[in-house]
C-alpha cells in the first residue's frame, strides 16, 4: 500500500469514527495525527467535503492550533517547556543545550529525520521543573547531562 | 495476607521514574517470593519526594522517598514492607510536616485512593454529594452551592452559584455542562492532579451540576499536554457508566447525564471560556464577544455552565457536608479552601490545600522551605503567566482575592512560581509580551498587535535604546492592552509586565527611585 493510500485510509477512518459527534473537527484531526504524526495536506479537502465546510475553514483550524502539524515530524519529538516555572529552574540553558546538540532550532527536524524540536508552554510538572516530553514520556528535573542521556537512548531505540 | 504498597501513577511521579520503581518492586518481590499488592494511587503532592512509596501498616501508611530503582533491593533488605529502618524512611505519611496542617477538602482523596476504583471512592465518602443532590430539586442544589461562597477557581473568581442560577433559570431544549480543563498557566497543576488522582470527584461534581440545572450532556475540554489525565478520566468515566453513576436513569433517579472528554490542541487562549466553546464546536479558538454570557448562550448557542476543574471538584463535598461547612473556611469574601501549587525555584514544591488567608511567606518558607538554589527569593509570580510579580515586601499578603486585587495582583488558579535573585525581571517582562504574541487568538488589535510591539519595545529597553522614551511607550501600550483587549490574555499581560517594571525598576535600567509613574 502506498503512503498516500495508507494516509487516505486513516483520514477516512477518523472521519467515519467522529463525524457524527457535535463539533467533530478537532476529534477528526486528533485521530489523524495520532495515527500518522501529522495532518497530510490531502486530508483537508476530504474533511471539508465530509463536514460540509470550506477547505479554508479546515485549514484555518489546523493552522490555529500549535499542536497540529502539517509536515511529518522526526522519528522522535522533543518538547521542552518554556514557561516561567521551568525558566526559574534552568530551562533556558537546557533548551540551548538541546538546540546545540541537535543543531536545529524550534519547529525544525534534524537532517537525519531523527528528532523534531518543539517548544511547549507548560506540561503541568511545575513541581519538578524543568520538564520535557520525549515522544510520549514525560521527564522532569532534567539536567543537560540527563538530556544527552535521553537523546542517546532514543537514538538507540531504547525508548 | 499480602501487603499493600502504593506507588503513584501521577504523571509528575512518572516523570521521575514511578513506573520503573513499581516494576522494580514487583520484580524484586517475585524474586523473593513475597506477596504484595501494588496500588497506583495519585500523588500526595510532595514532588521533591517523588517517587514516594507508601506501605500500608496497621497503624497507618508509612512513606519512603524519593525512591530510585537502585534503592529497591536495599529497601527489601531493610524489610521496608514491615516499616523497616532505611535512609529513605520518612515516617507516617499523614504526619509529614508538609501535609500535617493542610486542610484538604477538594483533595481529600488524592494520593490516598486508587483513582479509578469506584469501590475505593465510595469507601472514602465518594458519591455522597450526588446522593444528596438526587434528593433535592435543582433550585435547592444551586442554593447550596451559592451558600458555600464558592467562586470560580479557574482565576476569574466569579461566584459559581450565580452562574448556575442563570443556567437553571434559562429555558432551553438542551443545556450543557462544560469543564474547563485547559490548565495552561505555568506553575499550576492542581487540575491535572485531580484528574489523574481522583477523576471521580470531577465526574461527580459535573453530574451534580447537570442534575441541578437540567443539563444532560457534559464535556471535559482537556489540554493535549495532559495524556495521563485523559487516560485516567476515560477509565473513570467507563467505571461510572458501568455502575450507573453516569448515563440514563442515574442510580434509578430517572436523571440523565452523559460525559465525554474532548482534547484541545495546544492553544493557551482556549482556557478563556468563550474561546474554549468555539474550540469545542470544532472551530478556531477565537474569543467571542460577551454578552451574551455562556450561561445564556454558550455551547452550540445553548445555556452552558462552564467551570474550572477545581470549582466542579469542590461541589461534591459542598453537597455532602453542606454549603455552610465549606463557607466556614476562608476569610473575607474568599470562602473555602484553595489548592495552592508551589512551583519554580523552591526547595519543596508541591500542592498545599489551605483555607484562604494563609500568607505567601508561610507558603514560601514554612511549606516550601525557601528556594531550591539556597539563594534569596527575589520575586514570585502568582496566578500564571498573566499574574503580577510580587517582591519580597509583599510576601505577607494573605491569599485572598480582594487582598491581591488591592495590590494590583491576582490569585488566579493558585499557582505560585518563585524566582531567586539571579532572575532578570526585564527578561520576564519581555517573555510575558512574547507569550501573549504567540498565544493571541488575533481577534482584537490591542492583543494581536500590542503584544508584538511590546516585545519590540522591551528589546529596545533591554538594549538601552532611548530607554526613558521606550519605558513611557511601554506604559502607554500596556494601558491600551489593559483597557482595550477583548479577553484576559491581552487584558492582563500588562500585569506581569508593569509589576516587573514597578517593583524591579533597576532591571529595566532605572534607579529604584526613578519609577516614572
Amino acid at each position: 500500500m502506498s503512503l498516500q493510500d495508507r494516509n487516505r485510509k486513516v483520514v477516512e477512518a477518523s472521519i467515519t469514527r467522529n463525524k457524527d459527534k457535535p463539533g467533530a473537527l478537532l476529534p477528526i484531526l486528533h485521530g489523524i495525527q495520532d495515527s500518522i504524526g501529522h495532518i497530510p495536506p490531502e486530508a483537508v479537502a476530504v474533511i471539508a467535503r465530509e463536514l460540509n465546510l470550506s477547505r479554508a475553514e479546515v485549514h484555518g483550524v489546523i493552522s490555529f492550533y500549535h499542536y497540529f502539524r502539517q509536515t511529518p515530524p522526526g522519528r522522535h519529538t522533543l518538547q521542552i517547556c518554556q514557561a516561567e516555572s521551568c525558566q526559574a529552574m534552568g530551562s533556558g540553558a537546557l533548551t540551548a543545550h538541546a538546540k546545540a546538540l541537535l543543531a536545529i532550532d524550534f519547529h525544525e527536524t534534524t537532517s537525519d529525520q531523527e528528532f523534531s524540536l518543539e517548544p511547549v508552554y507548560c506540561l503541568g510538572h511545575c513541581g519538578c521543573s524543568p520538564a520535557l516530553m520525549l515522544d510520549d514520556e514525560v521527564h522532569a528535573r532534567v539536567t543537560p547531562d540527563r538530556l544527552e542521556q535521553l537523546l542517546a537512548e532514543a537514538r538507540r531505540g531504547q525508548q | 495476607m499480602s501487603i499493600r504498597i502504593y506507588v503513584p501513577r501521577d504523571s509528575s511521579a512518572l516523570s521521575l521514574g514511578a513506573n520503573r520503581v513499581a516494576k522494580a518492586i514487583a520484580a524484586e518481590a517475585a524474586k523473593r517470593g513475597t506477596e504484595l499488592e501494588i496500588v497506583r494511587n495519585g500523588s500526595r503532592g510532595m514532588f521533591w519526594l517523588e517517587p514516594l512509596v507508601e506501605i500500608e501498616t496497621p497503624t497507618g501508611r508509612l512513606a519512603y522517598g524519593p525512591v530510585d530503582t537502585a534503592d529497591v533491593p536495599g529497601l527489601f533488605d531493610a524489610n521496608f514492607l514491615q516499616g523497616g529502618e532505611h535512609r529513605l524512611l520518612l515516617g507516617p505519611t499523614e504526619q509529614l510536616p508538609f501535609l500535617k496542617n493542610q486542610e484538604r477538602l477538594t483533595f481529600a482523596r488524592v494520593g490516598i485512593t486508587d483513582p479509578v476504583s469506584l469501590q475505593n471512592y465510595l469507601e472514602h465518602e465518594g458519591y455522597r454529594g450526588l446522593k444528596r443532590a438526587l434528593s433535592l430539586n435543582g433550585g435547592a442544589i444551586v442554593e447550596e452551592v451559592t451558600q458555600s461562597g464558592l467562586r470560580g477557581r479557574g482565576g476569574a473568581a466569579f461566584p459559581t452559584g450565580i452562574k448556575w442560577k442563570t443556567v437553571l433559570n434559562t429555558e432551553a431544549a438542551q443545556k450543557y455542562i462544560v469543564c474547563n480543563a485547559d490548565e495552561g498557566d505555568s506553575g499550576t497543576y492542581s487540575d491535572r492532579m485531580i484528574m489523574e488522582g481522583d477523576p471521580l470527584v470531577l465526574i461527580e461534581g459535573m453530574t451534580i451540576a447537570g442534575i441541578a440545572v437540567g443539563a444532560t450532556i457534559g464535556y471535559i475540554y482537556l489540554r493535549s499536554e495532559y495524556p495521563h489525565a485523559e487516560l485516567a478520566l476515560n477509565e473513570a468515566i467507563a467505571v461510572a457508566v458501568a455502575n450507573n453513576y453516569l448515563g440514563t436513569d442515574i442510580l434509578g433517579s430517572g436523571k440523565t447525564f452523559h460525559l465525554e472528554v474532548r482534547r484541545g490542541a495546544g492553544a493557551y487562549v482556549c482556557g478563556e471560556e468563550t474561546s474554549l466553546l468555539e474550540s469545542l464546536e470544532g472551530k478556531r479558538g477565537i474569543v467571542r464577544f460577551k454578552p451574551p454570557l455562556p450561561a445564556i448562550s454558550g455551547l452550540f448557542g445553548m445555556p452552558t455552565i462552564i467551570n474550572n476543574v477545581i470549582s466542579l471538584a469542590s461541589v461534591p463535598i459542598i453537597l455532602d457536608k453542606g454549603g455552610d461547612f465549606y463557607r466556614d473556611y476562608g476569610m473575607g469574601r474568599s470562602r473555602g479552601t484553595l489548592p495552592i501549587q508551589l512551583a519554580g525555584n523552591l526547595k519543596h514544591c508541591g500542592l498545599v490545600e489551605k483555607a484562604f488567608g494563609v500568607t505567601l511567606r508561610e507558603l514560601l518558607y514554612d511549606y516550601a522551605g525557601g528556594s531550591a538554589t539556597g539563594r534569596p527569593i527575589r520575586a514570585v509570580q502568582v496566578g500564571g503567566p498573566l499574574g503580577a510579580y510580587l517582591p519580597e515586601s509583599q510576601f505577607d499578603t494573605p491569599l485572598d482575592y480582594e487582598a491581591f486585587a488591592s495590590l494590583w495582583a491576582v490569585l488566579g488558579h493558585g499557582g505560585i512560581v518563585a524566582f531567586d535573585d539571579t532572575v532578570d525581571m526585564a527578561k520576564m517582562a519581555r517573555y510575558a509580551m512574547e507569550f501573549c504574541a504567540i498565544e493571541s487568538c488575533g481577534k482584537c488589535t490591542p492583543c494581536r498587535i500590542g503584544a508584538v510591539r511590546g516585545v519590540e519595545v522591551m528589546d529596545k529597553i533591554i538594549k538601552d535604546q532611548d530607554r526613558a522614551a521606550n519605558i513611557a511607550l511601554l506604559r502607554n501600550l500596556s494601558d491600551t492592552m489593559l483597557n482595550g483587549s477583548l479577553c484576559a490574555l491581552g487584558g492582563m499581560t500588562p500585569y506581569p509586565v508593569l509589576s516587573a517594571l514597578n517593583h524591579f525598576p533597576q532591571d529595566f535600567g532605572l534607579h529604584q527611585t526613578q519609577q516614572a509613574a
